[in-house]
């Protein structure tokens, strides 16, 4: 049976160094075996790890707490816009006194900007999720779509009367990084080899996934961890049993807004341009997507959801073209990766609703397991 | 002021004057309530008799309309649902309420959650302390699933559980909080009669360990040879309390189970069979 | 700026068509639990649909009466809206009807980026303008104006209204779909099929959502197919407000919603002294259901919800 199969190959790879060892190197060599087939599959890669960033701190929040966040992008934006804030020429320009204040610009050191992001990001996480705290789960889900798209409808307007954020003309002229001297904007020439920027940042964002891979892993193996996931089965019996599921609610919603966070700056510097046009709400749902159709609260099935989500629309880009001149225009790849993904949804959750790659547990298994009861507060 | 002979420091949860009502509906009146340390008492009635509503209200899922709680003496509030279980009450659930997606161990372990303090920091960066906490809390638990009977079982998903072993794990899962009081809302619902031979074995062996339980049930055979003092609610107020002999001959009893609704009161066959 | 009395023409025209759509949403909470994520698609179909069967009718009888491809357009909303929802009902919210809270929800969102995505298709994804088939001299009240486009939404609506509560309170439908709402149960133990019950609501709350549809584009003269994700969201949040599965708190909660934005909309730079301005309108409607769901959950009117076991 398919699982049983995943099952032992699971348990293979934990058990075995050298599989373990093939992997990290095959991850490490990945770049360069991409840049063979151009750079720009290099920066596709650097941008599905950003996506796996995202996907594992909504993770957090839906799939270890069962609450269904779909605002979960504003975090990225608030991440992103703090960054972009505080290492380009916005501020700088907007305002006179600013200005006088940093005359070679503003600047910010990462030490500072990127603990900032992520600070500011959970901090957000909190507000947003404290007014959630006593709904019941579909309401949950839409106050903080509703939320997402407040914060989205700001960083468009926010132009007027004085100009912080640009509007929707965007911010641009981001900083790019520079790790340890080395800026990852140029390439970096090593003599016998030169490794260019897409790769350097590919390095930092794949640095930044195993963390991430680890926190959430130790995470789930803990106290915290079987607590929220207490508070995703039953969330009465969780209180009956001690736990105070406000303050463990909300610290799922700040641990997660703070991955949302680092990956936004991440975003800010690699792009070196923020607008909210990259912060809708088919972003927050194509994220929830990732995580709920690749294997909810399973790390791997996340991971897996992730990249194919985020690298569908490359492929697309093949089959996309032969489409579009078949129905005369109306189909591009755009609009061909929103089918795809909406028919994805509906059709994992009627025939595997627990994922693509869920969690393998015990022989006694059944097909319509792993999804979270959520029970309603009324019930006593 | 409590108008017992006995010493307050004797009583495990002691409660006056409990009212509640649901709009126009009188669910409990002027309820008072002691239970003896190391005891196993009872709390039956008729269906809709409000034996639930009281438990809800002790472990603070209803906010009752007046009374005093004492838990071994000391005051409590019982607004907070995970500050009851704090102090020192631990619960089970008249429809089974385990989390059902949790291995069975795992349901156990988060019954430890309340009695430990290993945050996200020390989780994140697996100190001594968190190693050593998960260590004790995965013993702990093993331990208690033992104790229930369902040890075999760790590592399956709860809800893959017969009926009658969800039962007892959610009685390791209360257990596993250091409970003063154990209050078991229908443990026996729903079980055979081998089952509740082996469930009134667990209650006494948990009553020798020196602790001290709560029951509702509706099962008046187990509820006779297994508790020490019975409390008999009906509409609401309470009608009798006292040992089960005494109870089992009280006339306002046997009225309120056999009354003028009998049809209504299917325990009519049990309560005479026992007191033949 | 426009007068008071303007906002208010204009917030009674839009809660209208805000309580048509909320209908649809607490009609189908009330009985299954689900709010239909898919359900401002329906308006949005409903309204491209009537487009094209303008264009095709006014090709064929270009003599034809404004009123009168209106109405053949509109009969042809609701054709094929209800057909829609019915659809959809039996082939992804049925199947899901014993599960988890989260599949359906999910589901319900796919059925709504899928609707879209179709639209985008079938319709191309740019804004078209929508033939405005009244009359367009305007009847002045007072300082006010009001448009015959505007009056004819306050009568369908009214109509609409009117029709519903009928079938809701006097005919056997109505009082199969009412015990429903109330007790599934014991209403089925009566005799009551459940499913041809959910199917009615499902067909109903499509049909009002196709007319909506159609006086929202006559209203705003252009339709595109992301237009029914905000009236959608809208409409929920007046759903709530109301008190979710209460028919009339559905229509309160509209007409007071549209009120707010219409009322909220002009005032808010004066009362946030030019900081705030109009284009924030949208995010009303949030904070109403953020205040109504963290100060008074369960609605102005109460909310009406199925009995489980």
């Amino acid at each position: 049976m398919q699982t049983n199969q995943k099952e032992s190959f699971q348990e293979r790879f934990q058990n075995s160094r050298v599989l373990q060892i093939v992997f990290a190197l095959s991850l490490l060599i990945l770049p360069f075996v991409l840049q063979y087939f151009g750079n720009a599959w290099v920066r596709i890669a650097d941008f599905a790890l950003l996506y796996v960033l995202l996907a594992l701190g909504l993770n957090i929040v839906v799939g270890y707490a069962g609450l269904l966040d779909l605002g979960y992008i504003a975090f990225f934006a608030v991440g992103a816009y703090t960054y972009a804030l505080l290492s380009s020429p916005q501020l700088t320009n907007a305002f006179p006194s600013i200005a006088a204040l940093f005359p070679n610009g503003l600047h910010t050191p990462l030490y500072i900007v990127i603990p900032l992001s992520a600070l500011l990001a959970g901090l957000f996480g909190i507000l947003l999720g404290a007014p959630t705290l006593k709904l019941r789960g579909d309401y949950l889900a839409i106050v903080t779509l509703g939320f997402g798209e407040i914060i989205r409808v700001f960083l468009n307007n926010l132009d007027r009367p004085i100009n912080i954020t640009n509007g929707p003309k965007g911010i641009g002229d981001i900083d790019s990084f520079t790790v340890f001297g080395t800026p990852l904007s140029r390439k970096l020439d090593l003599g016998f080899t030169e490794i260019p920027s897409v790769t350097l940042y590919y390095y930092l964002f794949i640095s930044l996934v195993a963390i991430s891979i680890l926190i959430c892993s130790r995470l789930e193996h803990s106290r915290i961890g079987r607590a929220w996931m207490a508070i995703r089965e039953d969330e009465i019996a969780a209180k009956a049993m001690g736990i105070d599921t406000r303050n463990l609610k909300l610290t799922a919603f700040g641990i997660g807004a703070t991955f949302g966070g680092v990956s936004g700056a991440m975003f800010a510097s690699f792009q070196a341009f923020v607008s909210p046009e990259s912060f809708s709400l088919m972003e927050s749902v194509m994220i929830v997507a990732m995580v709920v159709l690749g294997g909810i609260g399973y790390l791997p099935g996340v991971v897996l959801g992730a990249l194919l989500l985020a690298a569908l629309p490359e492929v697309l880009r093949y089959v996309a073209g032969p489409l579009q001149e078949m129905s005369g225009g109306r189909m591009d790849s755009a609009i061909l990766r929103q089918l795809l993904i909406a028919l994805a949804m509906v059709s994992v959750m009627l025939l595997r609703p627990s994922g693509l790659w869920p969690k393998p547990s015990h022989k006694h298994n059944s097909p319509k397991a792993n999804l979270p009861t959520n029970r309603s507060s009324e019930n006593a | 002021m409590h108008d017992s002979a006995v010493p307050d420091s004797a009583l495990a949860l002691s409660v006056r004057g409990v009212s509640k009502s649901f709009g126009g509906l009188q669910a409990l009146k002027d309820i008072d309530l002691d239970i003896m340390r190391g005891s196993i008492h009872g709390l039956i009635g008729p269906n809709g008799a409000g034996k639930t509503t009281f438990f809800n209200i002790i472990t603070g899922l209803y906010t009752a309309d007046k009374g005093d709680f004492k838990l071994l003496s000391k005051s409590y509030s019982p607004s907070l649902v995970h500050e009851v279980a704090k102090a020192g009450i631990a619960r089970t659930f008249q429809n089974i309420r385990l989390f059902n997606e949790m291995s069975v161990l795992e349901n156990v372990m988060v019954g430890r959650h309340v009695r430990t303090q290993s945050g996200v920091l020390r989780a994140i960066f697996k100190t001594p302390q968190f190693i050593r906490e998960e260590l004790d809390i995965k013993m702990r638990a093993h331990a208690l699933l033992d104790y229930v009977g369902i040890e075999r079982f760790a590592q399956h998903k709860a809800k893959t559980l017969s009926y009658g072993d969800q039962r007892r794990l959610e009685i390791a899962r209360a257990l596993a909080t250091d409970p003063l009081l154990l209050a078991l809302d229908e443990p026996a619902a729903g079980m055979n009669s081998t089952e509740k031979k082996e469930l009134k074995i667990l209650i006494e062996q948990i009553r020798r360990d020196n602790k001290t339980v709560l029951l509702i049930e509706h099962d008046v055979q187990l509820v006779m040879g297994l508790c020490d003092q019975l409390t008999v609610l009906d509409y609401g107020t309470k009608i009798a309390e006292g040992s089960p002999q005494e109870v089992q001959k009280n006339p306002l009893v046997i009225e309120a189970y056999l009354g003028t609704n009998s049809a209504t009161h299917g325990t009519k066959n049990h309560l005479t069979s026992v007191s033949q | 700026m426009d007068t008071l009395i303007q906002q208010i023409i204009n917030g009674l025209v839009l809660g209208s068509m805000y309580a048509l759509v909320a209908l649809g949403y607490t009609m189908v909470y009330g009985i299954i639990n689900l709010i239909n994520f898919a359900h401002g698609e329906v308006l949005m179909i409903g309204a491209m649909t009537s487009w094209s069967v303008m264009g095709l009718m006014q090709d064929a009888y270009p003599t034809a009466p404004g009123w009168v491809v209106l109405l053949g357009a509109v009969l042809c909303a609701c054709v094929v809206c209800a057909c829609l929802n019915y659809g959809i009902e039996k082939i992804a919210y049925k199947p899901l009807r014993g599960a988890p809270k989260l599949a359906p929800l999910i589901t319900a969102i796919g059925i709504s980026i899928l609707l879209q995505s179709l639209a985008m298709i079938i319709w191309k994804p740019n804004y078209k303008p929508y033939p405005t088939l009244m009359p367009s001299v305007p009847v002045e009240i007072g300082n006010a104006v009001i448009s015959p486009t505007q009056i004819m939404i306050l009568g369908v609506t009214a109509v609409s209204l009117s029709c519903l509560m009928y079938l809701v309170h006097k005919t056997s439908l109505g009082r199969a779909m009412r015990a429903t709402a109330e007790n599934p149960r014991v209403a089925s133990l009566m005799g009551v099929k459940p499913d041809m019950v959910i199917s009615a609501t499902f067909i109903i709350g499509a049909v009002l959502a196709a007319i909506a549809g159609v006086m929202w584009a006559s209203n705003y003269g252009t339709i595109h197919h992301s237009m029914g994700f905000l009236p959608g969201l809208k409409a929920f949040t007046a759903a709530v407000f109301g008190g979710i599965g209460n028919l009339e708190g559905a229509v309160v909660g509209g007409i007071l919603l549209g009120l707010i934005e219409s009322i909220g909309a002009g005032y808010i730079g004066e009362l946030t002294n030019g900081v705030l301005g109009s284009q924030y309108s949208d995010i009303f409607a949030f904070m109403v259901l953020i205040g109504v769901l963290t100060l008074r959950p369960s609605g102005l009117m109460g909310e009406r919800i199925a009995e489980r076991a």
